[in-house]
């Protein structure tokens, strides 16, 4: 079982919730991320997202843009980012996931991305703009390093593409909370629940949910039904604030996910 | 994703649909002014002193540009499947006009996302659509162009999916739009082809049209790929020059890559991030090409080349002249293409050069390159 999946049964156990914040690698700059790690890891997170910064990030609001172009500035690659984890290895043992653009991947090889980035100790891969349909290739390398595949799923799937992303997914699903991008507002809405409940008749893969959480409230409305809680942007939006500020705030969400 | 099969499918039963396709049918003999002419070029036939040059005269269609043939039918398709709003993203503006002016004509609601890069050179269509109704939107993240206002406008689509049709300008982006918007813009060689039949009693040898995300281009050719004797010919932005790195000359400076949901040549760098492009011209500006074009490139159907700035704005000056017709400084690309070839060809070849737009829209940017204030 991958790390991502014992940290899920893990939790399951102990009846918790994943938290999952999400921060972009060399934002604003690289050692700075090195130390939100630390203070992330230090602040209860279960599971890390770390971005990779690519030209055109379409999936992405107003702050991961331009996070991204801070971060691509600096001359941050993903070569650079799976090296960057192959280095903090030795003081963390804390899952990592990359999220990565397809073009960056396909531009490295498939093959060599799944070998590399699970060589240095990534322990999954998210990519937007891949849907299942197209990621045959990069799934049977990730199976083989034994890199997990996580998927997104909206409200407006359908049940064909629930039960395209379910097979496709391990380690956990995103389920992307709202139509929209990162960072826009959240408006929870119902029927979430209930479509998360109809993705869980169809498969036992943990589900996560992201996009537009930023406040303790919301975290914990969607802790309720969610196996766990991903917040990007707002966290992001911080990055360069002093760290007992930081620490405030992810305890504040670390509390507010159970 | 959803959205995507959702619209697949409904363009699926609407190109079978006879009630639509009679509809789209009457509003592009009525409404745009199809069938646009084949015009014999003589004075520039004459000047050039080689093959016989006819000209498609896509700038007569209604909004000055093939882009209407591809808005409309989108616009009635968004229509027809309950769609209230359409949004687009335009580089030169003749899309972002064509777009508004479907969404007049049919009553939706239309945003139009435009690189402000393209807003101050393309003022003119700017102010255009918002005579039309249309709210520009001006997207200034990553190079302010072409693909930003792509980026943009599938942003907005994926937030507002349910009640919003995405109108895909080009033959790019993902499945079903490549193969949409060429069938919408196909009319253009089914045209000519009848056109050049008629006219000389056979076939012409060359097709040359200019390639952007290559929708005006492969409306030409589109109905001519199994006639094996006529040789096609696309023509990029090379605007300052290959070795310049400064230009939008995908088959020449570019390798596969996958942006905006389609693989296809792209600009990019070694690490899968995509490069600045330029040209003179808005509408070529743009780092990928339509996938079809890729694959015509790569079985070797369709040749390509370029014309940089300095050569597109010398031959939007000559057709002017030999002429009296101002074509757009995209269109000006394969006027280039076409003095260069025929020259050399023997008197009784036949060249069609798609002219997919006026250039009313570039004089003024035409002047501010001379250096004239206006």
């Amino acid at each position: 079982m991958s790390r991502i999946g014992k940290k899920f049964r893990d939790l399951k156990k102990s009846g918790r919730k994943a938290f999952i914040p999400y921060i972009m690698t060399g934002h604003p700059d690289i050692a700075r991320t090195r130390r939100l790690i630390h203070i992330l890891e230090d602040s209860g997170a279960d599971i890390i997202e770390l971005g990779v910064p690519f030209s055109d990030p379409l999936a992405d609001g107003p702050t991961i843009q331009q996070a991204a172009q801070t971060a691509l500035q600096q001359g941050v690659t993903l070569r650079s980012v799976i090296e960057f984890v192959g280095g903090i290895r030795n003081v963390t043992q804390i899952p990592i996931i990359l999220m990565t653009y397809y073009n960056p991947v396909f531009k490295y090889g498939e093959e060599r991305f799944a070998a590399d980035a699970a060589r240095a100790g990534v322990d999954g891969v998210i990519i937007p703009d891949l849907p299942p349909d197209e990621a045959g290739t990069l799934i049977k390398h990730s199976r083989a390093h034994g890199l997990d595949t996580i998927f997104l799923l909206a409200p407006t799937s359908t049940a064909p593409r629930i039960e395209r992303v379910t097979k496709a997914s391990t380690g956990f699903i995103y389920y992307v909370s709202i139509t929209g991008i990162t960072g826009s507002k959240l408006s929870m809405d119902l029927s979430i629940e209930s479509h998360i409940a109809a993705i869980r008749e169809k498969s036992g893969t943990p589900i996560a949910v992201g996009f537009g959480i930023s406040t303790p409230e919301e975290a914990a409305a969607v802790s309720r039904f969610a196996d766990g809680v991903i917040v990007g942007s707002a966290i992001v939006k911080q990055a360069g604030r002093p760290d007992e500020e930081i620490r405030d705030y992810l305890n504040s969400l670390r509390e507010a996910i159970r | 994703m959803p959205a995507l099969d959702e619209l697949d499918a409904a363009y699926r039963a609407i190109k079978k649909d006879r009630e639509f396709l009679k509809e789209l049918s009457q509003l592009q003999e009525t409404y745009i002014g199809r069938p646009t002419p084949l015009y014999f070029s003589k004075r520039l036939t004459d000047y050039l002193g080689g093959a016989r040059i006819y000209l498609k005269r896509e700038d007569l269609a209604h909004t000055g540009a093939h882009k209407i043939n591809n808005a409309i039918g989108q616009a009635l398709l968004a229509k027809k499947m309950g769609k209230k709003r359409l949004i687009a993203e335009t580089g030169a503006g003749q899309h972002g006009v064509a777009t508004a002016t479907g969404a007049a004509l049919t009553g939706l609601e239309c945003e139009i996302y435009m690189g402000s890069d393209d807003i101050a050179r393309q003022s003119l269509n700017v102010f255009r659509m918002k005579l039309l109704g249309a709210r520009v939107v001006e997207v200034s993240t990553g190079s302010r162009t072409l693909k930003d206002a792509i980026n943009e406008g599938l942003r907005d689509w994926t937030t507002n999916v349910r009640t919003t049709h995405y109108v895909m300008g080009t033959v790019f982006g993902p499945h079903p739009f490549p193969s949409m918007v060429r069938d919408f813009q196909s009319v253009i060689g089914r045209e000519a082809k009848k056109q050049i039949l008629k006219a000389e009693g056979r076939l012409p040898d060359y097709l040359i049209a200019c390639v952007g995300g290559g929708s005006n281009s492969i409306g030409l050719f589109n109905d001519f790929l199994g006639d094996h004797g006529v040789r096609m010919i696309g023509v990029e932005a090379g605007g300052k020059g290959i070795d310049s790195g400064e230009h939008a000359a995908r088959f020449a400076g570019g390798s596969v890559g996958v942006l905006q949901g389609a693989k296809s040549y792209l600009l990019q760098d070694e690490n899968g991030n995509v490069l600045g492009t330029h040209s003179v011209s808005a509408g070529l500006d743009y780092a990928s090409v339509g996938p079809e074009h890729a694959h015509l490139r790569d079985t070797g159907r369709v040749k390509y080349t370029y014309a940089c700035d300095e050569e597109a704005l010398k031959a939007f000056e000559l057709l002017s002249r030999t002429e009296g017709i101002i074509p757009a400084l995209e269109s000006a690309h394969a006027v280039s293409e076409a003095s260069k070839l025929a020259p050399g060809l023997p008197k009784d070849q036949i060249i069609i050069v798609n002219l997919s737009g006026r250039g009313d829209k570039d004089v003024q940017h035409v002047a501010r390159i001379k250096g004239i204030e206006l």
